[in-house]
């Protein structure tokens, strides 16, 4: 694709920001009922946005086809979410709207997202708790039967509505359970254990997919007149991460690869409350809940060399750093803030832990205001899964946290419809880089792969559907497919013919550790410029050392690991250009050569303001930058002041 | 620490299996039970020996992927603990532990110690949903729903679909499971339409391919989201109902 055929029209609106979903909605065109089923969508991914749209597509009367690496549609990593989702329902009478809520999400993404595309999320925020509440979704309730809210992750108002700890797992329940009556109905044809291993292109457009049977070792194509990517984030670059073992990247990259531009991969969530590493064989890190930080206080000892365990260390030698720095939002700071001021107290040398490498989250005070009863009854579940992991009691000794890899709101670059820069294919959720700026709030993450799931993607892609009528998918047989199905095929014999010495797993920790080093919470010029030398490097070992065991025929983990992993080699590097690119902090991405005095980050507006949308190029050729500038209409920049 | 594993090791579904035998050294106690087999999976690696297959993902006890009979207990000796979340400090230095996969007719043995539980989604397929088509529903608030249902309802909702339950039954048994989506949906009021006709259709699924149900109550012990068994005796008395329940007057209050 050459550039003069990029365009990077954002298809956004125009007008009162109010009106902008609704006129749109109108002026899509709509496919006849009966006419639905000569359509056959594909869609990858069965987390919160692909099981939503998978289900609602085949509702409305759509071909679906549905396909997932894991063994169940269940087991998608949304389901690990634990603290909540944004809806603007005002329940509590405490000030929100649609409007504030829209305000926050732009404000907390430092200014660095489209503003038509987050009005929309704030306002479908609304219908997702209505829908999410009919299938059954067992969100907290008070004594009257409503339902109960809290507030979270730094917003001043309560609209965050919950299942205990395990929200993201009973949201993808309910969209799983809508994905099976489908499937039961016939509408959807489901492929568990069949992982995407290329996006495949005729004059274009998207034609479809090749997979790989994960159990049978089978190499298939699969073509449809769109294509959904719900796959998910990046964040297993930094190989420690919250992310589950298998998320990975690839199935975005391959996109990419195909001509869809990658988006602000250098825009990284660390969330600050997470287990701190405790050995070299760790192989993921624990999120332990931001709502922890509602009633536990961050604090590490004023003194380098302090050695009394924390229990014996006066008041007067603490400092609880983010109420000093932030007496406005206290602990409740925005998670870039908080991460960003964990890592300075640690460098400086006053971590805590065997390792030094943590801080505390303190309970005794919140214990002595409301009694072990009330705070066990709030965060019972996760005082058990910190003691499961570190043997120590919570009640009796604060927590140790770090921050750690969690989100990333980089992905493919979507318009207003979600549409990629390759006709037909979408990118939906985590995978698309479209709502949350370079920051996301607490909470918005399971908000956005509904919103674009259940009320989003239906609505845009049958409008794309509609200029479609009468033409057939290109069939698997077409050479564009033969040619991507030989290409997969022959890439396995590559990695097995290698016969290195090292494990694909090897490889992803080194790799985790210098994107973590030069490209985490605080990157600089001279340190990615090392990684950009390091990396390739690294990469060219891993080409040539890399040992892949057994057949390409039936189960084989390390064939399906190698791939990833050199998919993170790739997307690693970019990540480093993007955030080298990217001349001032905003957000998640903090250059330490762009801050105020006072250490925050300082955003340049003036030079800065637009979308980084990459655009691949042969191997071992740089990609080419394209720009989408950002039109603040509504909430003018300002620097994001917590103090 | 030092351990010796048998570990069952399956070429595929229609192979025959066997243990072999494995030196885990200096475990830390630090480690989970999975971080210590991608230790002895990286060795093997070295060694030039195939990977031992094994489930895993989230590796924080929600996802429901990681299985493993450790010791002949599911999910291995620590109460309400998924394998994954399982730690090496409750093991001691020379100890023998046998992994096996979780053994039932309905998961059929994939590899190793990689099943595969998809009767689970039949049973959800047969019913395990309340019909509500993404559309423009009433205002949430417009359904209360007493607080005491509502978290019983959740109580049941936790089940993480590993099977554990199955595994740890005598008779492999799919009760637990089936009747923790049961009682979490026929105790709301929104669930109520399709209640009998869900419970029949869910119960007649699971029968298809689970044994029967004796009251051993190893499921409950098992199952790393301790649900009771009480679910059980719900799920008996709906199914019971189910049989003679007229459904044109399902619109009454009783």
């Amino acid at each position: 694709m050459s550039t003069a055929t990029i365009s990077l029209d954002s298809k956004a609106p125009s007008g009162d920001i109010k009106d902008r979903w609704d006129n749109h909605r109108f002026d899509m065109k709509l496919v006849n009922p009966s006419n639905k089923r000569k359509f056959t969508v594909l869609v990858v991914g069965t987390g919160l946005a692909g099981a939503a749209a998978a289900a609602t597509l085949a509702q409305l009367g759509y071909q679906v086809k549905c396909f997932t690496f894991h063994d169940s549609p269940r087991r998608a990593h949304s389901i690990a979410a634990q603290g909540g989702i944004n809806g603007a329902k005002n329940y509590k009478n405490d000030g929100d709207s649609i409007y504030r809520l829209f305000y926050d999400t732009v404000k907390g993404g430092d200014f660095r997202a489209r503003e038509s595309n987050v009005y929309r999320l704030a306002q479908v925020s609304v219908d997702i708790i209505d829908q999410c509440v009919a299938q059954g979704v067992p969100f907290a309730r008070e004594y009257g039967g409503l339902l109960d809210n809290r507030s979270f992750g730094g917003a001043q108002v309560s609209r965050t509505f919950y299942a205990r700890g395990q929200t993201g797992q009973q949201l993808l329940l309910g969209a799983y359970q809508a994905l099976m009556q489908q499937v039961a109905l016939g509408r959807v044809e489901m492929h568990t254990k069949t992982e995407l291993l290329d996006v495949v292109t005729k004059d274009g457009v998207c034609a479809g997919i090749v997979t790989r049977d994960l159990a049978s070792g089978e190499v298939k194509s699969w073509s449809g007149h769109a294509t959904l990517l719900c796959t998910g984030g990046y964040g297993n670059a930094f190989y420690l991460s919250t992310n589950a073992m298998n998320c990975n990247t690839t199935a975005i990259w391959r996109a990419h690869k195909k001509g869809a531009l990658f988006a602000n991969p250098c825009y990284t969530q660390i969330h600050p409350t997470c287990i701190p590493v405790s050995d070299e064989f760790q192989s993921k890190l624990t999120l332990m809940s931001e709502s922890l930080r509602n009633d536990g206080r961050i604090w590490v000892p004023k003194n380098f060399d302090e050695s009394r365990p924390a229990d014996q260390i006066p008041e007067e030698d603490r400092d609880y750093y983010l109420e000093r720095r932030y007496p406005a939002f206290g602990n409740l700071a925005p998670r870039d803030i908080a991460s960003r001021a964990a890592k300075v107290v640690v460098d400086e040398g006053r971590g805590v832990g065997p390792l030094k490498n943590g801080v505390y989250l303190d309970f005794s005070e919140s214990i002595g205001r409301l009694g072990a009863d009330v705070v066990f009854e709030r965060y019972g579940n996760l005082f058990d899964m910190y003691e499961r992991i570190t043997d120590e009691d919570p009640a009796k000794m604060p927590m140790r946290i770090y921050p750690a890899s969690h989100y990333t709101m980089g992905g493919l670059w979507v318009d207003y419809n979600l549409m990629t820069t390759v006709p037909g294919l979408y990118a939906l959720g985590e995978a698309n880089f479209s709502d949350h700026g370079a920051n996301r709030l607490g909470a918005s993450a399971l908000m956005q792969g509904l919103a674009d799931g259940y009320f989003v993607a239906p609505y845009t892609v049958g409008d794309y559907l509609a200029g479609m009528l009468g033409q057939k998918p290109v069939s698997t047989d077409d050479p564009v497919f033969v040619e991507a199905e030989q290409g997969v095929r022959n890439e396995m014999h590559r990695w097995i013919s290698i016969g290195g010495t090292k494990s694909p797993d090897y490889y992803h920790r080194e790799l985790g550790k210098l994107v973590w080093d030069y490209c985490g919470m605080a990157r600089d010029e001279n340190g990615l410029e090392k990684a950009l030398s390091e990396i390739p490097a690294l990469r060219e070992e891993f080409e040539k050392n890399v040992r892949v065991l057994g057949s390409p025929d039936g189960v084989n983990q390390s064939l399906e690991k190698v791939g990833r992993v050199a998919d993170f080699f790739d997307l690693g590097e970019l990540m480093c250009r993007d955030a080298l690119t990217r001349e001032e902090s905003c957000g998640g991405h903090f250059r330490v050569e762009h801050q105020t005095e006072d250490g925050e980050a300082q955003r340049d507006d003036e030079n800065f303001s637009f979308v980084s949308a990459w655009e691949w190029k042969e191997p071992g050729t740089p990609q080419e930058l394209h720009k989408e500038p950002l039109v603040f209409e509504f909430v003018k920049p300002a620097q994001r002041s917590y103090k | 620490m030092n351990l010796t594993l048998k570990v069952w090791r399956q070429e595929g579904p229609n192979a025959s299996g066997h243990f072999a035998t494995y030196q885990a050294s200096d475990v830390k106690d630090e480690m989970s039970f999975l971080e210590m087999l991608d230790v002895v999976n990286e060795n093997l690696i070295e060694e030039g020996q195939e990977p031992i297959t094994f489930d895993s993902d989230c590796r924080e006890g929600i996802c429901g992927t990681c299985s493993l009979m450790i010791n002949g207990q599911a999910h291995g000796p620590q109460k309400g603990t998924t394998t994954c979340q399982l730690h090496m400090r409750k093991f001691h230095d020379g100890q023998t532990v046998t992994i096996e996969p979780f053994r039932a007719a309905a998961f059929p043995i994939v590899r190793d110690l990689m099943i595969d539980r998809s009767a689970f989604d039949a049973i959800i397929r047969a019913g395990g949903y309340i019909t509500a088509d993404t559309g423009a529903p009433r205002d949430a608030n417009e359904i209360p729903v007493p607080k005491p249902a509502a978290d019983t309802a959740m109580d049941a909702a936790a089940c993480i679909g590993c099977g554990a339950c199955v595994a740890a039954c005598p008779n492999s048994a799919g009760q637990l499971f089936t009747s923790a989506k049961l009682a979490h949906l026929n105790l709301l009021p929104q669930g109520q339409s399709e209640r009998w006709k869900r419970t029949e259709d869910m119960v007649e699924t699971m029968e298809m391919f689970f044994g029967s149900c004796t009251n051993y109550g190893e499921c409950q012990e098992a199952c790393p989201k301790e649900i009771p068994i009480d679910f059980i005796a719900l799920m008996n008395r709906d199914y019971l109902k189910a049989k003679f329940k007229n459904r044109k007057l399902l619109g009454q209050q009783v």
